[in-house]
């Protein structure tokens, strides 16, 4: 099929797509590494200037820097911790058979399809609320002071809710790769007098390996953005108690106006996020070549 | 399975099936339920028996403008997945049925667009935007959507399309079959359920997407992310409306989930998992 007509007209169908999609990422990328290289806030656009790595120490010697960068390495570790070890034991539970398994599978994977804006607000609103939230009723039923989870605890409540979305992915992709497990080699290992402990560890474990790494990788991808959930409930703080690097670096380049700055915390993003995409394209392609 | 569950071990993991569940659709469940409450109701405590008022979702379309953000919503999911159907068909089809050597090391590469954080592009897209005229703009918008997905939507139908034998198109050929006919009686009908289920996960995607869809809009192309993430601030005394609201925002979406459960595995995780 690979004639040279017929190369030439699949290199036409593909170059819409190759061609836009190399613009999209270097364009911006490019600009985002000029600016962080520039002295250019948006309030004081006349004076714009060549600034060295200024803003790279500037960001670097920022508290607020560490505070966030802790702050996403948490959302993501305790998000990756909930949803892993609660998905694998959620997708063995609905492997089983139950009654009802299609109504039980529609509604745990329900939360992933929430718009991350309304999955903050019901939340902040309906269940965490201090005083009028299910989780305070209940405190209260029970005779305890109600939590004021948002001041108290904003990062642990910002990975709830977080987790809360990812936890049906986790779950999905995860029963998924358990459903094909081979029947017959779990009824022999079964029969061979393996215990349900060894046979999760020697044969269950095993056979999810590549599901738990694709599950941490994509997920690792998705939460080092997260941005919305923390926008509509603690906006960041107290102080910058839940600040991530997303977070700092629009609250840098939108609320602070400084171009500079937010670039050159683009770029460190970028950095963060390659080390990981490194990973994950790797196990995608040893995918590809089977 | 063969083998024969006892009664009692099902009766035992159903019940804990069941309660895993309902907690994790709870939230989701008491969004409903406030939804059809006064608002008196909804900040009076602990209650699952609404008084089923369905003055809230009135409230929400006459006052609050409920509609402009509902089809701003509709029409950027729709419009940006067909647009990027219409780029990457080919592309996925090119790559499919005749590979080369470089076609892995493309998919690879157009993967690997989709890790570059957004924040880091904010700032030039923002300015980009600003001067060209795109805040706030449905066309904007658009763009911004069907670029973020595009990876995603080739990926996807790559392996789709993967899956059609090449021998079927020989075989038609054989037949006599001319191009257009091989195009609309072999290959359409083939490909058909590939590209719905790329559209439906991709309009999922769009429909959800929080971060530029918030950054970008103001007023007037803004979506319901934006809407919705609007009401951040004010507190109380409104949660029955919120709550109708946000019950309108997700339930076209959840239902459509539903019924994608197996396209979402497969085009989340790159075809790394069936």
């Amino acid at each position: 099929m690979s004639t040279s007509h017929s190369r030439g007209l699949s290199r036409l169908m593909m170059a819409p797509s190759v061609g836009l999609l190399l613009i999209w990422m270097i364009v911006p990328l490019a600009m985002t590494l000029w600016f962080s290289f520039q002295n250019y806030n948006l309030l004081n656009p006349a004076n714009v200037g060549f600034a060295g790595l200024f803003n790279y120490r500037f960001f670097y010697t920022d508290p607020a820097f560490f505070q966030s960068l802790w702050n996403t390495l948490a959302i993501v570790g305790g998000v990756l911790l909930i949803t892993v070890v609660g998905g694998i034991a959620i997708a063995l539970l609905i492997d089983q058979e139950i009654f009802g398994q299609g109504i039980v599978r529609i509604m745990i994977i329900s939360p992933f399809f929430v718009m991350p804006p309304v999955a903050a607000l019901v939340w902040k609103n309906m269940i965490m609320h201090p005083s009028y939230g299910v989780l305070a009723d209940m405190a209260r039923g029970l005779g305890l002071q109600p939590v004021d989870w948002f001041a108290q605890y904003p990062l642990l409540s910002i990975v709830i809710i977080v987790a809360w979305q990812w936890l049906p992915f986790a779950t999905l992709i995860l029963l998924t790769a358990l459903q094909s497990l081979d029947g017959e080699q779990k009824e022999a290992a079964e029969m061979d007098g393996a215990g349900i402990v060894s046979r999760f560890i020697y044969l269950v474990l095993p056979h999810l390996a590549r599901a738990i790494t694709v599950v941490i990788l994509i997920q690792t991808i998705f939460l080092l953005g997260v941005y919305a959930e923390i926008l509509v409930t603690t906006n960041g703080g107290p102080g910058y108690a839940s600040t991530n690097l997303a977070f700092l670096i629009y609250r840098t380049a939108l609320l602070g106006y400084d171009v500079g700055g937010a670039s050159a915390g683009g770029i460190i993003a970028v950095i963060l996020a390659n080390i990981v995409a490194f990973f994950l394209m790797r196990a995608v392609g040893k995918n590809l070549d089977r | 399975m063969a083998r024969a569950v006892s009664p009692r071990r099902k009766i035992a993991f159903t019940l804990l099936a069941w309660s895993v569940a309902l907690l994790l659709f709870f939230p989701i469940l008491y969004t409903l339920i406030t939804s059809i409450k006064t608002e008196g109701e909804a900040i009076s405590g602990f209650n699952l028996i609404p008084s089923f008022t369905l003055e809230n979702y009135v409230e929400v379309q006459t006052q609050r403008d409920y509609w402009k953000p509902f089809s701003n919503s509709v029409i950027l999911s729709l419009l940006s997945t067909l647009v990027a159907l219409v780029i990457a068909v080919p592309a996925a089809w090119a790559m499919a049925f005749s590979p080369t050597p470089r076609t892995k090391d493309i998919l690879m590469w157009m993967l690997s667009t989709k890790m570059m954080p957004a924040v880091a592009v904010l700032v030039p897209i923002y300015l980009l935007f600003r001067d060209w005229g795109l805040l706030d703009t449905r066309t904007g918008l658009t763009f911004m959507l069907t670029m973020i997905n595009l990876p995603i939507v080739v990926w996807m139908l790559y392996t789709y399309f993967r899956e059609i034998p090449g021998e079927i198109l020989e075989a038609a050929r054989m037949d006599g079959a001319g191009l257009w006919g091989e195009i609309v009686h072999v290959l359409t009908p083939m490909a058909l359920p590939g590209i719905a289920s790329t559209m439906l996960l991709n309009i999922i995607l769009a429909w959800n997407e929080s971060f530029w869809t918030i950054r970008l809009t103001t007023t007037n192309a803004a979506p319901l992310t934006a809407f919705i993430a609007s009401f951040s601030s004010p507190q109380g005394l409104f949660w029955a409306k919120l709550s109708a609201a946000s019950t309108l925002a997700i339930a076209p979406i959840l239902i459509m989930g539903w019924f994608s459960q197996k396209q979402l595995v497969r085009g989340l995780t790159f075809g790394a998992v069936k």
